[in-house]
């Protein structure tokens, strides 16, 4: 008994805001130092843009259970709000006009969220898709959005917080990183709060949470607009710290299925989960790349890579829902149980 | 003002509103099979139609006989149905609507991918034989394409509705559509039924492939058609062929004489999202669609 009791204190668990600190201290501490500008523009830059989108869709789809087809919209709403906030509000400082468009972007999901109220499943599904063809055709149709330019392609402005400029890529990483680290503690907190509670309710069953009590409509309605807030900020760190230029096009239906992938490959319903999803997603076509032409060679270009790209991601995504339906998340979880438990074995 | 209003040009405008509708529900009837029987909204339907039309067209470009490349397309097509049927639905079975969903959004991804990686990404020309010259009927012109189109239309309605009700295997799919657990128990069989039911949403991807494949050339954005129709399934519910006829001809009507009459004020273009402006509109007033079934909530 006493050796139960000792297994138990002795077995080293380490409080759950380790694994959190011990990542941003490598991200902070030890990444902007040996980072090369690769490293930063093709992975890492892209993946924080798309892991704050995947959080905030998983907010809405993992927790709330409202399935959305429509996030790229909501990137797109976000990051025309911030360059126009930036380009006709004098002396706007920078935080302010990401901030505002995260509100432009809740702005417009509150508006797409309203069919929800009488619609369920697939007819909701269906009429977010609304909200993707409406944006980009609204973006590409009035010049005003993009300050008439010719092309509809924009510079993004330079990025500068209280003086201080983040220029270069291992700065955008700096800033962008931040903006995650921000929104992902406020993201946490908010899933273990009464309304996390409220989102989760609403999605195993909405009849039963209408009984206990939950105000459902209110309920979907935040979790559109906290969801597309987030997507929205996560459109101005795509356009302006990643892509560098701001443009509808890059916003379309297949950016909007790949939010949806990388919350269904990273787990749903999970803080984690859209990080994990999102290091797959980035990390993947590349790997796909390097591999395809090392096996094949010339064969292998990049008409074909498009396609087993495509190929290699379908089968991907139906088979983690078969064998792996909470995503790398679970995955993730159980080996490491694995390894504590073999860890342990080997201690005694 | 309204003695300008040009009538023939307005009835020309609806007519081929109308027929383009028709086109529209060609694709959301292969949507219809497949979620009445298995609960599934299948997003891969416009890969399949794509996979079809380039796979036929493909065979007839490298010289075989019309007929016989329909009879190779088709078997393809069965093949593929009876492919996702062990691969995916069988794993899947009893799992929610939704992650059904997901699935054969991967699955688009896949049939797309194999489509273009077999057969190449360069559009490809369709001649069905069927002029496309305007036909004057009553001073209205119409053309001739569309109402060949309307006319395969009907056909394959009629023949399906027949299918459903006279045949065995028909009565099997309505006991599945009906209720899935009392066919399971008194021994329906699933798997058989499932995979017929890929094989005729294959067929109804394959003739509606050629018609938009003959209208819009063979390519990428043939899949694409998909968006086209998930508007006209919401417009008449998911589960009824007559809803998918009256949804297409509603939307195709409407889209049409929006772009025409309204579509100025707006700068154009908006043929986009119209038709989802229209179906949610509708959805508002009516949430389970036109003819869509009533949904029953209990705790």
């Amino acid at each position: 008994m006493s050796a139960l009791a000792t297994e138990f204190t002795v077995a080293p668990t380490l409080p759950k805001w380790a694994a959190p600190v011990l990542v941003l201290i490598i991200a902070y501490g030890v990444v902007p130092f040996v980072g090369t500008s690769y490293l930063f523009e093709a992975i890492l830059l892209p993946f924080l843009a798309l892991s704050l989108a995947g959080l905030g869709l998983n907010i809405l789809t993992g927790y709330a259970g409202q399935l959305s087809l429509g996030s790229a919209a909501f990137m797109a709403a976000g990051a025309f709000a911030a360059y126009n906030f930036n380009l006709r509000v004098e002396g706007l400082p920078l935080v302010g006009s990401i901030i505002l468009s995260g509100l432009v972007a809740a702005g417009i999901g509150i508006v797409f969220g309203l069919p929800s109220l009488r619609l369920r499943g697939f007819y909701l599904a269906v009429s977010t898709l609304a909200a993707q063809f409406f944006v980009q055709w609204a973006l590409t149709k009035f010049s005003w959005f993009s300050n008439n330019s010719s092309s509809g392609v924009i510079d993004a402005p330079t990025l500068s917080i209280g003086g201080i400029v983040f220029s270069g890529a291992a700065g955008r990483y700096l800033f962008s990183l931040t903006i995650v680290t921000v929104i992902t503690f406020l993201a946490y907190r908010l899933v273990i709060s009464q309304t996390g509670r409220n989102f989760i309710a609403v999605r195993d069953n909405e009849t039963a949470a209408r009984i206990i009590g939950v105000p459902v409509l209110r309920t979907k309605l935040l979790a559109f607009a906290i969801s597309s807030f987030i997507i929205g900020v996560a459109g101005v760190l795509w356009a302006f710290a990643y892509l560098r230029t701001v443009e509808p096009a890059g916003f379309n239906l297949d950016r909007s299925f790949q939010i949806l992938f990388i919350i269904i490959i990273g787990g749903l319903a999970s803080i984690r989960g859209a990080f994990f999803g999102a290091a797959l997603i980035v990390v993947f076509p590349l790997v796909l790349a390097r591999l395809g032409s090392f096996l094949l060679g010339d064969i292998f270009d990049s008409g074909v890579l498009d396609m087993s790209q495509r190929i290699v991601l379908g089968a991907l995504i139906i088979l983690f829902l078969i064998l792996e339906p909470d995503g790398l998340v679970s995955l993730w979880d159980r080996i490491r149980r694995r390894l504590g438990s073999a860890l342990r074995l080997t201690r005694r | 003002m309204m003695a300008d209003f040009d009538y023939l040009f307005f009835i020309e405008v609806l007519v081929g509103g109308l027929l383009s509708g028709v086109m529209y529900s060609l694709v959301a009837i292969g949507f219809v099979l497949i979620y009445k029987t298995s609960g599934v909204l299948n997003f891969a339907q416009g890969a399949m139609l794509l996979f079809a039309a380039l796979t036929f067209v493909s065979l007839v470009e490298r010289g075989v006989p019309f007929a016989l490349a329909f009879a190779i397309t088709f078997a393809a097509m069965v093949a593929i149905g009876i492919a996702i049927e062990r691969t995916v639905l069988r794993p899947l079975t009893n799992k929610p609507p939704i992650t059904l969903f997901m699935a054969t959004l991967g699955l688009s991804y896949i049939l797309e991918g194999a489509a273009q990686l077999i057969w190449g990404t360069q559009v490809h020309g369709l001649d069905l034989g069927i002029e496309d010259l305007p036909l004057e009927i009553g001073g209205v012109f119409i053309s001739q394409f569309d109402i060949f189109a309307a006319a395969v239309a009907a056909g394959m309605v009629l023949l399906l509705s027949l299918f459903f009700r006279y045949t065995r295997i028909g009565l099997s799919f309505r006991a599945v559509a009906d209720d899935q657990f009392a066919a399971l128990a008194v021994g329906l069989r699933l798997p058989l039924i499932w995979t017929t039911v890929w094989a005729a949403a294959g067929l109804v991807a394959l003739v509606a492939g050629l018609l938009w494949g003959a209208r819009l050339g063979v390519q990428f954005s043939l899949s694409l058609v998909v968006l086209k129709a998930l508007p006209v399934l919401v417009l008449g519910g998911f589960d009824s062929i007559l809803g998918a006829i009256v949804g297409g001809l509603l939307i195709g009507a409407s889209e049409k004489l929006a772009e025409v009459y309204i579509g100025g004020y707006f700068g154009g273009g908006i043929e986009t999202w119209f038709a989802y402006v229209v179906a949610l509109a509708f959805l508002l007033i009516r949430p389970a669609g036109l003819f869509g079934q009533k949904l029953v909530e209990r705790v």
